[in-house]
């Protein structure tokens, strides 16, 4: 019983913040909302049996994905605000759209059998996550490795131009 | 637990419709990508709430795989942000409407 009500608080607030990070019309505000959203996610995950990736979404996501892109936000310092977002032509189209495919997706939720079950009260832990991980999914685990490492040069590469465009603009040719 | 296993598919079906609006509606190309991870993490959600309905830990192992590529991926895109915004000066995505190099 405790459980119920605590994952319906939990549903809510997430939904809440998602609805507003997605909405806001600032980005530092959305960002901030988004943070809110994952720690409410992390705290779902513990309770459905994954302290783990509980963990894992605070350190990850909050803690790393979501300082990045606050960062990036501060170095681009838009101050213009999406003066065009809340035009009603603009966005009925694509909320309609969604909203149609979220009521056919909860009318096929309702009539499929398993979706009545209630979950059972399991708890993965982190060791047992651990040993599957890396002996069933051991070349997931370093395709994974290659993605980062792919994605770190990607980055470098777009980033790396970027500083050798800043350092030949003040002066006339640079050095290099 | 005692919620049933179609209230954890509703809640990631929403959050999941309200990342896309947000990339869709946004024009800001921040605002598209928080969108995108909005709809990252009902398919993490998803994936952990079949992990235990199953009672099987590859759903959790899978969540893990694409919190790695979200990272991947913001890494990537920001980085393309930021080179189309000293490049062109806009931060909406209506005005990157040329391929040329």
């Amino acid at each position: 019983m405790e459980t119920k009500v605590i994952f319906y608080i939990l549903a809510a607030a997430i939904f809440g913040a998602s609805v507003l990070a997605v909405s806001c019309r600032q980005a530092v505000h959305a960002a901030l909302y988004f943070i809110v959203s994952l720690l409410g996610l992390a705290g779902l995950f513990f309770l459905l049996g994954a302290p783990l990736l509980a963990a894992l979404e605070v350190i990850l996501y909050a803690g790393a994905i979501m300082m990045l892109l606050l960062f990036v936000i501060m170095m681009l310092h838009t101050d213009r605000r999406d003066r065009e977002l809340y035009r009603p032509p603009f966005w009925t189209v694509p909320v309609l759209l969604s909203l149609l495919c979220g009521a056919a997706l909860v009318m096929l939720l309702a009539r499929w059998p398993q979706a009545a079950e209630l979950l059972p009260s399991a708890f993965f832990s982190p060791g047992q996550f651990g040993q599957v991980l890396f002996s069933r999914y051991w070349l997931a685990v370093e395709l994974v490795s290659l993605l980062l490492f792919v994605a770190l040069v990607g980055a470098l590469y777009f980033g790396g131009r970027e500083i050798k465009a800043a350092r030949l603009q003040p002066g006339e040719g640079g050095d290099s | 637990m005692i919620v049933p296993f179609g209230h954890v598919l509703a809640l990631g079906v929403l959050l999941f419709l309200t990342g896309a609006c947000g990339a869709m509606v946004r024009r800001e190309l921040i605002m598209v990508l928080i969108g995108v991870e909005v709809m990252l993490n009902a398919a993490v959600l998803v994936f952990v709430a079949a992990a235990l309905h199953w009672g099987q830990v590859d759903g959790q192992i899978f969540a893990l795989f694409i919190i790695a590529v979200a990272a991947a991926e913001v890494a990537v895109g920001l980085a393309l942000v930021l080179a189309a915004r000293n490049r062109t000066g806009a931060a909406s995505r209506d005005q990157f409407s040329s391929l040329r190099g």
